[in-house]
């Protein structure tokens, strides 16, 4: 069965390049069983691989599958080789299985849309992609994977490419996400330059033999590779991208920019742990991106209207959760959030999808209201999702994954009482956001009527990941244990005056805390919320929180306007001097040439005599 | 001998410089046939009265009577007299002169060192014949296709044509050569067909 | 003689002196020919001499055959009037 490992990339690849190929003639049944069903397989596969691995698991913990050596340079042999462990396992199985459900799901969301096939095709290119770099056996393979996503989100953010605006989203998500890439780069050059390999299991231990812990060159890769991390999850500095990449189709938000390709960054320091365990002052800076991160998208999802905005935010700060962790060392409670994020983020992002569509493209929260009794199925569905993501005590999953993370944030050997804090301040943010965003779109007097209503496709895969985001928290147990094989467990190292018990009653609280002044504010007494926004104090914050905290016009003022006075002033630089002189040359030269051909009969006899003349003394006078 | 050499070259040169600066056709003509003339007696000195008696036959008597005739038939009278006067400003004659007169010190300095040598081993009719139909059989064939070529062409060329307008400069040249299949002369005028 | 027929073709404008002075270069050359055979005490340049008769009477005939047509369309026999091929 493990042998079947190479298909799970290799039929999303294959689909992709079919529809690439004969999309345009194909007709929609054909493209939808095509592109919904190379990935139906994938998840298929991928299950029967699971059931395999952990019923009968290989020796040393992971099963690597070589297909063939990619270059083979000097001392430099990369191969396309895929390895599998728990921790990839668990990842791919998300991937496929709630990439599955997305895309049955936009088979009915784009049916009008005429770049269907089209829309197929990038969207398998992305799964085969992240599998791609989920299982890689090598970083350079991982890079690929890496990049092959950093397309595809491009290409499905622009998908409605005749808007321009969508154009400069995607090609803003590229250029950010480029900037984290070369960090990447360089991080992997550096390490090839001093361990000579870049085959990951080989390159930890050499690691950990050559580097002590602490030295430069581990703090230095390390902080390259958080930097590529941070590019591709979103986080500070490079979260710019991330809200204004909801203009892609709802199917899109949901699967790359809220399920997997956000994650591919804390799938990358998960799986070079060693390396940041060998450099604690970069570990401690992804512990602090994650926290700062957290608590600036929870502030700016306060503000938002644009429903996908809110959920954008909420994911940037859901990943400053897993960054939190792995930056403590708790490494398997951030894989954990990370299924259970997967869950509610993208049934938020599918629900909020049915919800725009029905409502006939509007996105603004203040414009919808109501919607409780018009679309139940949409209305409980959502609200799961939405009391996960804000962790309800005990009856949904995210409640287990983020007070796993806030706890450790506390107690692991590299916690400490600020980090826990701020998870904490995190989490009343959320259900602020989370219960103001709920009780705007369904409750209260009815705004937008509703136009459509979704169908079989639509409804079925909200139901599915309802269902599992209840369900998802019973996996805790078995999921830490299964990850121990990969990754170091978390120590308790200090409690100093916390329990886990306390820990979790304290967010619980907070949970309560958030859900009551959402009430209040936004249901109760909508006054009181035009109030604050009117008090000049609220104003100021409110604007500034609304542009994702001034980032957008930093960039502008010092990367973009000076780019672009450069750019300008260079116009005519010297090197353009050639290539225009040589035109101008031969301009000339065609004018002066030109003027000879006179048509006259004794200019011609001149110039004939002058040439004999001028031929007869070079030859006999030299 | 030798003086009738000298003599006769001078009288040639001077009736071609005459030649150049005469305002009145008809006038240049006749001093280049006799220049034409002066330079037969050259060759008959020189020991090629064969040549001599050719020169004098053809090139005077042929040739010089065709441009004879045609200016004759075109008819150029005062009106051409004045239009020379205009043309030949002395400021004209500079760049020429220069020209050939650096052309003359070139060939002068060439040839420095061979000394004319006039012998009166006269080479007739016979040699010249002999050599003519041995070696310089081929040419012999080929000047006279070049006759022929000559002979038809200027009958074809000076057919009588209908007169016609001044030829504009921006014909489409391209259209009329199909039409009249090919003949480039053709396809400058307004006649489409090719009756002549 | 060569470059005072030079000069000539250079200077004049009238196309009839034109082909005159052609004459006049191409009788200097023959001239050349001629005195150079007898030199050798050749034949040669007679023969060469007779080659060049036999063009030059080639020559002028289509040449004045040209002239005529010109005169027909330019009204005139200014040389310079033919100058079609202009670049």
């Amino acid at each position: 069965m493990n042998s079947w490992l190479w298909l799970i990339p290799a039929l999303p690849f294959a689909s992709a390049l079919m529809l690439a190929l004969l999309g345009s003639r194909l007709s929609r049944t054909a493209a939808t069983a095509l592109g919904v069903g190379s990935i139906g397989l994938s998840a298929l596969i991928t299950m029967v691989v699971a059931v395999d691995f952990f019923t009968a698991p290989p020796s040393a913990g992971s099963y690597t599958e070589v297909l063939w050596t990619w270059i083979r340079v000097g001392g430099f042999e990369p191969q396309i080789g895929l390895y599998l462990d728990t921790l990839s396992l668990v990842m791919v199985l998300v991937v496929t299985f709630v990439g599955f459900l997305i895309h049955i799901y936009s088979a009915e969301f784009m049916i009008e849309d005429e770049g269907y096939s089209r829309f197929f095709g990038y969207m398998n290119l992305f799964v085969a992609s992240m599998i791609t770099l989920l299982l890689a056996n090598n970083l350079l393979l991982l890079y690929l994977g890496w990049e092959g996503v950093g397309l595809c989100s491009y290409l499905l953010i622009g998908f409605w490419y005749r808007d321009p605006a969508n154009g400069r989203a995607a090609r803003k998500a590229f250029i950010v996400t480029r900037v984290g890439d070369t960090a990447l780069s360089v991080g992997l050059f550096l390490m090839f330059t001093h361990l000579g390999t870049l085959h990951i299991q080989d390159l930890m231990q050499r690691a950990s033999e050559h580097w002590p812990s602490g030295s430069t060159y581990a703090v230095v890769a390390a902080l390259l590779l958080l930097g590529g991390a941070v590019g591709k999850s979103a986080q500070l500095p490079l979260q710019v991208w991330l809200p204004d990449a909801m203009a892609g189709p709802t199917p899109v938000s949901a699967l790359l920019h809220a399920a997997t390709m956000v994650t591919a960054g804390v799938y990358l320091i998960a799986r070079t742990h060693v390396l940041f365990a060998l450099a604690p002052s970069a570990q401690f800076a992804v512990a602090v991106v994650g926290a700062v991160t957290l608590l600036l998208a929870g502030f700016s999802a306060l503000t938002q209207h644009d429903i996908k905005r809110v959920l954008a935010y909420s994911t940037m700060s859901q990943i400053g959760y897993m960054f939190l962790a792995l930056g403590v060392g708790a490494w398997q409670a951030a894989m954990f959030h990370f299924v259970t994020h997967a869950f509610f983020k993208a049934l938020l992002f599918l629900g909020a999808g049915v919800i725009i569509n029905a409502l006939h493209d509007e996105h603004s929260i203040f414009r919808m209201g109501g919607l409780r009794k018009e679309m139940p199925v949409a209305f409980w569905t959502f609200l799961i999702a939405g009391c996960s993501l804000a962790g309800l005590p005990f009856i949904t999953a995210g409640f287990f994954s983020k007070d796993l993370i806030i706890w450790d944030a506390w107690s692991a050997p590299q916690g400490n009482p600020v980090l826990w804090l701020a998870g904490t301040a995190g989490a009343l943010l959320t259900s602020l956001y989370t219960f103001r965003m709920i009780f705007r779109v369904f409750f209260g007097p009815l705004g937008t009527p509703v136009t459509k209503r979704p169908g079989y496709a639509m409804t079925i895969p909200l139901l599915v990941l309802a269902f599992l985001s209840i369900v998802g928290g019973y996996l805790k147990q078995p999921l830490l244990s299964a990850l121990n094989s990969v990754l170091p467990p978390t120590v308790e190292a200090h409690a100093g005056g916390l329990t886990e018990g306390r820990s979790e009653v304290i967010a619980a609280s907070l949970f309560l805390i958030g859900l009551y002044f959402a009430y209040l504010f936004h249901l109760q007494k909508r006054s009181l919320a035009e109030a604050l926004v009117a008090n000049p104090v609220g104003d100021v914050l409110h604007q500034w929180w609304f542009a994702d905290w001034g980032f957008d016009w930093i960039y502008d003022k010092a990367f973009v306007h000076p780019f672009i006075w450069a750019a300008e002033i260079n116009k005519r630089d010297f090197v353009d001097a050639f290539y225009t002189g040589v035109a101008r040359f031969t301009e000339l030269s065609y004018r002066g040439l030109s003027r000879t051909e006179t048509g006259r009969v004794r200019w011609y006899a001149a110039a004939m005599a002058a040439g004999s003349v001028l031929f007869i003394a070079m030859v006999f006078f030299k | 001998m030798e003086l009738v050499f000298y003599i006769a070259g001078a009288v040639a040169v001077i009736s071609t410089g005459l030649m150049l600066t005469r305002l009145n056709v008809v006038h240049a003509l006749l001093y280049l046939i006799v220049s034409l003339l002066g330079v037969a007696v050259v060759f008959y000195v020189l020991g090629a009265p064969f040549v001599a008696a050719l020169e004098v036959i053809i090139y005077a008597g042929a040739i010089m009577v065709l441009f004879v005739f045609v200016v004759m038939m075109l008819n150029l009278g005062a009106h051409e007299v004045q239009m020379e006067k205009q043309w030949l400003t002395p400021g004209i004659w500079i760049g020429p002169v220069l020209l050939a007169s650096i052309l003359i010190i070139e060939v002068f300095c060439l040839m420095r060192g061979t000394a004319p040598d006039l012998s009166t081993d006269a080479s007739g009719p016979k040699q010249v014949g002999v050599a003519l139909f041995g070696h310089y059989l081929i040419g012999v064939e080929l000047a006279s296709m070049l006759l022929l070529a000559g002979l038809v062409g200027a009958y074809h060329l000076g057919a009588h044509e209908t007169r016609k307008p001044e030829i504009q400069h921006d014909t489409n040249t391209d259209e009329r050569r199909t039409a009249a299949s090919g003949n480039l002369v053709l396809a400058g005028t307004d006649q489409s067909s090719r009756t002549s | 003689m060569f470059s005072l027929g030079l000069t000539s073709l250079l200077v004049r404008r009238n196309l009839i002196f034109v082909l005159m002075s052609l004459e006049v270069m191409l009788n200097a050359a023959g001239l050349a020919f001629v005195v150079a055979g007898s030199r050798w005490h050749q034949a040669d340049g007679q023969v060469v001499f007779l080659f060049i008769l036999a063009m030059a009477a080639a020559e002028v005939s289509v040449g004045l055959a040209l002239v005529v047509q010109i005169y027909r369309r330019f009204r005139g026999l200014d040389v310079d009037k033919l100058s079609g091929m202009r670049g």
